[in-house]
């Protein structure tokens, strides 16, 4: 209801460019590596403020097609446009929110959760200059977004797996973000962090923000989902809103999370997320 | 101490170690956290071939020495991304050409003998010159500006280098600056601790370091103020001492981390958090290279 309030309230689209409604438009995208396509001529198009999830087994091409969409892997043939711009010419990356799959630890040298969530903004600050107050504040609203307010000067190394998942989230909203391409979010989440990221995932659809999630399988976050995107052997095998789980949701002790009943709680203090408003 | 910088060649020598002491964590930081820690050897091992370069053709060593090993940094990172060899073994090959390249040529370089070779091998920080002291002063204001300019692109790639890419960073073009940076490091530290022991001073004060903090940028700081006070020390106790410099800087840095070891285990332990959940699974392998990391290919 809220998702559909937002999108209307946007201004409308400049005449002539139809595309600009349009996160992204794959028009038979093969991705290769070394010579072997992984993607085999995939099309489809994701609209601004929808949450899409890209479904399908190891090897399905599903990892490989979210690559081929932030632009880290190059299209062996096809065209990928990104909010409405040809993707070999997109040059506003800050609007996608990247959230990989972990925080990874590297060499293990400590970094603050307010230091990984103000690298969001590494395209946006000057150099050789400290933040301004607007970078600083969105640090702070991005933060207290995701409910870490109070966990800031922690080292994100000893927050627990859902909450590095909420730092890297917060690390998108940092940079201004209004796509976000989330890979399996859920890995590695105990149950209990589950409400609270999937309130937060929840919200961020609710404000406007487009969504991919990038799954195994829907899983927990099976309520947010909208459209379906199966993938298997490099091809869309299916597209269109998930299928009912049939009764599932009456079975006592099903395992998925409802953002709307719990979230409110677990991060009570939290506010709206705000995604920025493009045109 | 004033005993210490009565000496004009101990003055050098303490301005030479101190710069050394102060520049090398920073780069090495990033090197620690993108797992390149080895890189600064792998390089030091390279610059021998320039040094003797520069004895062959009778030019300053360490700009010989500043060119093949900003060259070899660039064909190492070459070579770690696009080689279908694992990045160790790529590391491997130029650990061993660039000393039997050193070796060899150094034994046909007319004004040169094996003394000279050990200066380089292990650091001979009492011959540093007046004008050693400024190129040292030069390449250190110029790799801290680099930092300082490239700062916030590198902690994102060192972070993820995935998330780099995604953000539309220049990741070769970044890799590239680490690498050439890495280069420069080693040269200033080559006189003071020699080529063998030159990424000591980038890697075992930032390992002393995360013992204690929780912050990139604090880590930093105190990675630098340790490895100053490591050379300062360690220069001052090999002069009373009379022992080998280098030597003592290094054993002295690795004393620190020992006691950053120690005393960050009990200043966990005090707040309640057991060292063996910090890392909610795998825990960091420090100091070493991705063993057979092809790059993060996956479908």
């Amino acid at each position: 209801m809220s998702a559909e309030l937002t999108r209307h309230e946007r201004p409308s689209v400049a005449p002539g460019t139809a595309s600009t409604a349009s996160a992204f438009r794959v028009s038979d995208a093969v991705v290769a590596y070394d010579g072997i396509p992984v993607v085999r001529g995939v099309s489809f198009e994701v609209a601004v403020g929808e949450t899409l999830a890209i479904l399908g087994s190891n090897g399905s091409g599903k990892s490989t097609m979210m690559r081929a969409l932030l632009g880290i892997l190059p299209l062996a043939r096809g065209r990928i446009d990104v909010h409405g711009i040809p993707l070999r010419r997109f040059r506003d990356w800050e609007r996608i929110g990247y959230v990989p799959q972990r925080l990874s630890a590297g060499g293990g040298v400590p970094a603050t959760v307010r230091e990984v969530v103000a690298s969001g903004q590494v395209s946006r600050r000057r150099r050789l200059r400290r933040g301004s107050k607007a970078d600083d504040s969105a640090v702070d609203d991005a933060l207290a977004s995701v409910g870490l307010t109070d966990r800031a000067r922690d080292s994100v190394h000893e927050l627990s797996g859902g909450q590095q998942q909420r730092v890297l989230i917060a690390r998108a909203l940092a940079g201004k973000a209004d796509t976000f391409i989330m890979d399996e979010p859920m890995a590695g989440v105990d149950t209990e962090s589950q409400h609270a990221l999937a309130g937060t995932i929840s919200r961020l659809s609710e404000n406007g923000a487009t969504v991919i999630l990038v799954l195994h399988e829907p899983g927990p976050l099976e309520p947010l989902i909208r459209r379906g995107l199966s993938l298997s052997g490099g091809l869309i095998v299916r597209d269109g809103p998930p299928q009912a789980p049939t009764g599932d949701c009456a079975r006592p002790g099903h395992d998925h999370v409802h953002p709307h009943a719990g979230a409110g709680t677990v991060i009570g203090t939290v506010p709206t997320i705000e995604v920025p408003r493009r045109d | 101490m004033t005993e210490l910088v009565q000496y004009d060649f101990m003055q050098r020598a303490l301005i030479a170690a101190a710069l050394v002491g102060l520049v090398a964590p920073v780069i090495g930081t990033f090197l620690v956290q993108r797992r390149l820690a080895l890189l600064g050897d792998g390089i030091g091992h390279v610059a021998l071939t320039g040094v003797a370069l520069g004895f062959l053709t009778t030019t300053s060593p360490v700009l010989t020495a500043l060119i093949v090993s900003a060259a070899g940094a660039i064909v190492i990172e070459l070579v770690r991304v696009r080689a279908r060899t694992s990045g160790d073994v790529a590391l491997a090959l130029l650990f061993y050409g660039g000393i039997a390249g050193g070796v060899l040529l150094i034994g046909l370089a007319p004004d040169a003998n094996s003394a000279t070779l050990t200066g380089f091998l292990f650091g001979s920080v009492s011959s540093v010159s007046q004008e050693d002291v400024y190129v040292v002063a030069a390449l250190a204001v110029l790799v801290l500006a680099v930092i300082g300019f490239f700062g916030r692109e590198l902690f994102v790639l060192c972070q993820d280098e995935e998330v780099a890419r995604a953000h539309g960073l220049p990741v070769r073009l970044l890799s590239l600056v680490i690498a050439v940076t890495a280069a420069l490091t080693v040269v200033i530290a080559m006189r003071v601790v020699g080529v063998l022991m030159v990424s000591a001073l980038m890697v075992v004060p930032v390992a002393a370091a995360q013992q204690l903090t929780r912050s990139f940028r604090v880590t930093m700081a105190l990675a630098t103020a340790i490895g100053v006070i490591a050379a300062l020390g360690g220069l001052s106790t090999a002069f009373y001492a009379d022992v080998a410099p280098g030597a003592t800087i290094v054993l002295l840095a690795l004393a620190v981390f020992s006691a950053a070891v120690g005393t960050g285990y009990l200043v966990r332990h005090r707040r309640g958090r057991s060292p063996s959940t910090r890392f909610s699974d795998e825990p960091p392998s420090v100091g070493t290279m991705p063993q057979t990391d092809r790059g993060s290919v996956s479908t």
